[in-house]
């Protein structure tokens, strides 16, 4: 089934150069990713940039797709300069470009079908060409089946199938693939290049730029560049490099081209067969192992047996089941069925023993980056209870063994890969484990530190007796395993010896194998995922249509964006229900909270006169709705303690004599102390008691004196409008609406786009045609709608929920809140342009609208009263403008004609903040 | 036993440690319980400031010449003279909080003796300038009037005085109570968010699972988050107690400021316990975030650190009894300004303990499927 090399030897080097790069630099702030870098690559060929992680490949990549500015030297690519921005909105049509990292720029939320669809409609493609285009790459990838499932869902092989679709649909002229098949089984890995074969058979003017970590896949390409620390070290074809390094292999000529510095000490590693007792016990034991999550099955009936001082490789793609097997051994997961044994005992969570004798390693780097090496040795070192004067020799010892000493006092992030994977093993050793279990340790790493690594493997379990349980993507280092396991689909295809698992197929290769093994694996029918996807036979592309090559403004791919993002936020319940329900439960809390009506206050009273008049100075208190009255006082030190105890808020101290006092017309003082702890509530039962003194006063000089004596020279009628009662609801609930409607709107909106950026989708923008414009208002238009339902909960709320009072026209109310959710979403939109985090989109979202809102919207002092700068924001910022509709329309009983000057400057501002966010949003990645 | 404590102690050091490299979160804390108290407490607006008040004026009397010089700064912008006509478009635009109309022949009628009025309208949208604001105009328009006629004929003195005296804080000083909930809030925020954007990073940089696969238990790793940013938070808050608010802003503290270093430790205890479950509910950075404001805002505004809890209906004051810092505030306010003992705060402490037990518990019982 194998086919042959995917290149056309013969094509390299013919005609005008796809690519010319002169001079190229490329730094990210301190790190240096491309120094000085000049190539031509040919056109029409295949050409493959190999050199493990953090070498440059990626930065080259996208400098040539575009996604990435050029700030220092030239690129050049299908006869335009790429510093262009003309250029490259006339080349983009032409230039397919796929990220590293599986799916990257897919939409995990959208089916196989809807991803494909969404590119198309951004080349601009009509809906029949897009039905036969789809039609047709769905089954030459052999994806048909799944077309419907979402991208999230996928096997690491089919997403890059589906990557490789999204790419294919406008028919690209130069095709830049970033390490496509890294992380994936090796019969997808085998399937995928004879599908682009196939496509280079049928165009083969189609250029193809590859970046690979594997070696295997590059000695198949046309034509290579071997990089090293943002250098170009070679370039030739396959051949060429092997006879200029006089190497049998790429590997090998690859640490042959590297500076002598670098490879210093390096040898190649061979690990020495060694015999196992067979009447040992196992060290590890795995018995009929099952996990499931939720109906789905991550590893199923998994047995294996590993013998003491045994080094046995774990192979498998991305998601096959590798990481959650090793999780059950080392009881961070408890399995749904069957049993893990370590040296002989069930692996129990909770047993601290078992774990003493078990080194981990996990896949994603996990040491303290705030500790020093160390630092880091010394905490785990403890950690394992090692006694305190056994630490220091230990430490020193690892350090010597595994090649730290250097740098014992640096911060791992400083230190390159292959050093901090070092560290890894030496923190995971420290305890003088029995069992390593290690996830993917090399992953990435560059092949000298590597061999490095596997010498140390090498010699701890064939001098130590420690019994290492690896899993790996590189079939080089599953040869040096004593035996192998291939798990695919959460199952164990084979585990037996290298050279048993080659023979048992009568194959070359361990890689031809395992290719041998999944397809058996395959037709069983045990993974239907993969189900017929070997390429179905090839037939042409059914439309020959070159997408319109630059256009302006689009609707149509502006309404496709909108389309993408509401399917994306309609399949996110959680982000949208937390949007809804967010501003109901805000509007409670701010309603409720700066509530400013106190009632209920307690209060008691040190009555020393105990007449007829006292009593009813005190019921006057008591009769309100404003005071409870508790058990009389008795003196000034039962003042004292129930003040003191908080369960007092007035006390009333009545002096003997009163009544008696009054009657005579002799000056009484009443006394009243007030808890000042919370002055805001102090002033607020300040301000009752005099009106009640006031009004008892009044009543008492009637009695004495005769009306007359009490009539004042004059009145001040007080009309309190729109809100007659004073009621704090009635005034707080239509302010609050502005603020919310300003801060939740304005957060989503910023947080769709930085999970773009962060996600690595905001590539699509970089690569396609799609113009800021489009982009943004693509974007705007479902967050808009949602803020419209979000006031519409808000306006139902605060009428029914709240019973707060509508007088005024509902009309000129919506028109305004549209209006004014309009620029809250374009400022997020204006936000996430310089943010590239979700969380500080969070925080600086709500910083940058909330603060102001509150505090220069006019919600509590009028903007009127405002000076100096704080002033000028109040005017400018829309919220004081839509709060004034808003209190318009809710209390005061206004409609469009009274509102109209609140209205100019939001209508001003719609356009204002769009056309900022599209002049600060940047079509190209830094 | 042994061995479970000094896991607790290394992990604790070992954020410590890292707190110690993260230069964002320190100048955060520094931040949050000096400069940010300082400004809280030095910021907080009296109750009435800047009121806006216009007067239609149809007497042009010397007695209505008067009020136009008695509203002052800074509680009064100074008067706007406007025409009648003018007073309702400017209320219903919100520029005026206030409008005082004084029919014209005012002063001759009040020498007359003829019980004149005059009107004040007020905006009762602004409830707080509403309610305050009309109490002063009343004072004010009063005395002057008074003033004026005392000129002319007596006026009878009332019989009856009221003398007010408010406790723990005479001059009703806002900025001490300000400056309290100020580092109440602080706790509050900071707490959460060191635990639990520290237990997100971890599982994000796996290093949570690489513990969990070592001889170290999930009550062993959170209680080491627990101790360490608690006492974090616990000196920070004790140095803003002691040297911010007393020395610097002067509030004088009336209680006893190791009984209120006992409660905080209580508190801290209920937060950073909140603070890793919030990370658990939340799995990942920004949800975390998302999850903070809701959780934040109310804590902050409904625990009577901003308006008294009798404001509030019985609901949410029922509902907010399950939140640490309601009880917080109660206890900061009665062992800082009034200077009660345990004897009084008691309920308050148990109730602390209380939530902090029963969120550490509810945390531990989430911790393994969050790591999923």
């Amino acid at each position: 089934m194998t086919k042959g090399p995917p290149g056309q030897a013969g094509d390299a080097g013919r005609g005008a150069p796809v690519v010319v790069v002169r001079g190229l630099s490329h730094r990210y702030r301190k790190i240096q990713a491309l120094g000085g870098v000049s190539l031509d690559l040919p056109a029409g060929a295949m050409v493959g940039l190999i050199g493990p992680d953090g070498v440059g490949k990626s930065s080259l990549l996208s400098l040539i797709a575009g996604a990435r500015a050029v700030t220092r030297g030239e690129v050049t690519v299908l006869g335009g300069d790429m510093r262009s921005a003309r250029h490259r909105a006339q080349v983009c049509p032409r230039i397919a470009y796929m990220p590293q990292g599986l799916g990257r720029n897919l939409y995990p939320t959208l089916s196989v079908r809807e991803n494909i669809d969404f590119f198309g409609r951004l080349f601009g493609q009509g809906a029949s060409e897009r039905r036969a285009r789809i039609a047709t790459l769905l089954a030459r990838t052999g994806m048909a089946a799944f077309a419907d499932r979402p991208a999230s869902k996928l096997s690491g092989g089919m997403k890059q199938k589906l990557g490789l679709c999204c790419a294919l649909i406008h028919d690209p002229d130069l095709l830049i693939l970033d390490e496509p098949t890294t992380g994936v089984d090796p019969l997808s890995r085998r399937q995928f290049w004879d599908l682009i074969t196939d496509i280079r058979d049928e165009r083969p003017g189609m250029s193809v730029i590859v970046a690979t970590a594997y070696m295997e896949e590059a000695a198949r390409f046309d034509w290579l560049v071997a990089m090293h620390g943002g250098q170009v070290l070679a370039t030739g074809t396959p051949t060429d490099l092997l006879a200029r390094t006089g190497t049998a292999t790429l590997d090998d000529a690859f640490i042959a081209l590297l500076p002598e510095a670098d490879r210093a000490g390096h040898h190649r590693v061979t690990i020495p067969p060694h015999d196992f007792p067979e009447d040992e016990p196992p060290a590890i034991e795995a018995e009929g192992l099952s996990m499931r999550f939720d109906g789905f099955t991550a590893v199923d009936q998994v047995s294996f047996r590993i013998r003491r001082g045994e080094i046995f490789g774990f192979l498998g793609s991305n998601g096959c089941g590798k990481t959650t097997t090793m999780k059950m051994l080392t009881g961070l997961l408890e399995p749904s069925e069957g049993t893990a044994r370590l040296f002989g005992k069930t692996v129990d969570a909770r047993d601290m023993a078992v774990r003493r004798r078990v080194g981990f390693m996990s896949q994603s780097f996990s040491l303290y980056s705030e500790l020093t090496v160390r630092q880091n040795l010394d905490l785990h070192a403890r950690l394992f209870g090692m006694a305190p004067e056994t630490i220091g020799p230990r430490i020193d010892r690892m350090a010597s063994d595994f090649g730290l000493i250097p740098v014992l006092d640096t911060l791992p992030g400083a230190l390159p890969l292959g050093i901090r994977q070092r560290l890894s093993l030496a923190v995971a050793m420290i305890h003088g484990p029995e069992i390593l279990i290690l996830d993917e340790p090399t992953s990435g790493v560059d092949p000298v530190a590597r061999d490095h690594f596997w010498a140390i493997l090498a010699d701890l379990s064939r001098n130590e007796g420690v019994t290492i349980f690896v899993s790996t993507h590189f079939m080089n280092e599953a040869m040096l395993c004593d035996r192998i396991s291939l798990m695919h689909a959460g199952k164990v295809l084979v585990s037996d010896t290298a050279e048993n698992i080659i023979r048992s197929r009568g194959v070359a290769t361990l890689d031809d194998a395992f290719v041998a093994y999944l397809q058996v694996a395959i037709d069983t029918g045990e993974s239907p995922e993969d189900a017929g996807a070997r390429p179905a036979p090839p037939s042409p592309p059914a439309h020959s249509f070159r997408a319109a090559p630059r256009s302006s403004f689009s609707l149509r791919r502006m309404a496709s964006l909108s389309r993408l993002e509401a399917i994306q936020l309609y399949r996110d319940p959680i982000r949208a229900a937390l949007a809804l329900m967010g501003s109901l439960i805000l509007m409670f809390v701010l309603g409720y909270g700066i509530n400013m009506d106190v009632e209920d206050l307690s209060f008691a009273v040190l009555d020393r006169d105990q007449t007829t008049l006292s009593r009813d100075y005190a019921l006057d208190i008591e009769g309100s709705r404003y005071f409870i009255g508790q058990a009389p006082l008795t003196g000034y030190d039962d003042i004292d303690a129930r003040m003191r105890a908080g369960t007092l808020a007035l006390a009333i101290e009545i002096p003997p004599g009163f009544a008696r006092d009054v009657a005579r017309g002799k000056p009484v003082e009443v006394g009243a102390w007030i808890d000042g702890a919370n002055p805001q509530r102090a002033e607020i039962v300040q301000g009752y008691v005099q009106g009640m003194h006031a009004t008892w006063l009044a009543r008492q000089a009637r009695r004495l004196y005769g009306d007359a004596a009490t009539m004042a020279p004059f009145t001040l009628e007080t009309r309190y409008r729109y809100n007659p009662n004073v009621k704090s609801l009635v005034s707080m609930v239509p302010a609050v609406i502005p603020l919310l409607l300003m801060m939740i709107p304005a957060m989503l909106t910023a947080l769709s786009v930085v999970r773009e950026k962060e996600l690595g989708s905001i590539v699509n923008l970089y690569v396609t045609p799609t113009r800021r414009a489009e982009f943004l208002i693509g974007k705007q238009l479902p967050y808009l709608a949602l803020a419209i339902v979000n006031y519409l909960t808000m306006l139902y709320a605060a009428v029914f929920l709240f019973g707060v009072p509508f007088t005024g026209s509902l009309l000129t109310m919506t028109a305004g809140a549209i209006l004014y959710a309009t620029i809250a979403t374009g400022m997020g939109l204006m936000i996430s342009s310089f943010i590239s985090s979700q969380i500080a989109a969070i925080f600086g979202t709500t910083l940058l609208t909330l603060m102001p809102a509150l505090q220069y919207g006019g919600m509590i002092d009028p903007v009127s009263t405002l000076q100096g700068a704080a002033r000028i924001i109040g005017n400018v910022y829309p919220t004081s403008h839509f709060m004034a509709i808003t209190r318009g329309t809710f209390s005061k009983g206004l409609g469009f004609a009274d509102l109209a000057g609140s209205f100019l400057p939001l209508l001003i501002a719609v356009p204002v903040t769009l056309a900022l966010a599209v002049a600060l949003l940047k079509k190209q990645a830094r | 036993m042994h061995q479970t404590l000094r896991n607790i102690l290394h992990l604790g050091l070992k954020e410590l440690r890292g707190l110690s490299r993260d230069w964002v979160m320190l100048g955060l804390i520094v931040y949050s319980f000096t400069l940010a108290i300082y400004v809280e407490s030095k910021a907080m607006p009296e109750s009435l400031n800047r009121a806006a008040i216009a007067i239609v004026d149809e007497d042009h009397s010397p007695l209505t010449a008067r009020l136009f010089v008695a509203f002052q700064p800074p509680y009064f912008t100074p008067p706007v003279a406007i025409s009648a006509p003018l007073m309702d478009p400017r209320m219903d635009a919100g520029v005026d909080t206030f409008a005082l109309e004084i029919p014209s022949g005012f002063q001759s009628d009040l020498l007359a003796g003829a019980h004149p009025s005059m009107q004040l309208n007020v905006d009762a949208t602004r409830v707080g300038q509403a309610f305050t604001g009309t109490g002063y105009i009343h004072q004010i328009v009063t005395a002057e009037v008074q003033e004026f006629l005392r000129r002319h004929r007596d006026v009878d003195t009332p019989p009856v005085d009221l003398i007010l005296r408010a406790r723990y804080n005479q001059r009703l000083d806002p900025g001490w109570f300000g400056a309290i909930t100020h580092v109440v809030m602080s706790i509050t925020m900071l707490s959460i968010i060191l635990t639990g954007a520290a237990l997100i990073r971890e599982k994000e940089h796996g290093t949570v699972e690489h513990l969990l696969v070592m001889p170290v238990t999930a009550t062993e790793l959170m209680l080491s988050k627990v101790w360490s940013m608690g006492l974090v938070v616990l000196l920070a808050s004790g140095l803003a107690i002691g040297l911010m608010v007393r020395l610097i802003l002067g509030v004088p503290v009336a209680g006893s400021v190791p009984l209120f270093m006992f409660g905080t430790m209580l508190m801290l205890f209920a937060t950073t316990s909140l603070g890793i479950f919030l990370a658990t509910l939340a799995g990942a950075m920004p949800q975390f975030g998302l999850l903070l404001i809701l959780v934040l805002l109310p804590l902050q505004v409904l625990s009577g650190a901003m308006t008294p809890v009798e404001s509030m209906p019985d609901t949410i004051r029922f509902i907010m009894s399950g939140a640490p810092n309601t009880h917080f505030i109660v206890f900061s306010q009665a062992v800082l300004f009034r200077g009660a003992g345990l004897d009084v705060v008691w309920p308050q402490l148990a109730a602390m303990a209380l939530i902090g037990a029963v969120l550490f518990w509810l945390t531990l019982r989430r911790f393994r499927a969050f790591l999923r």
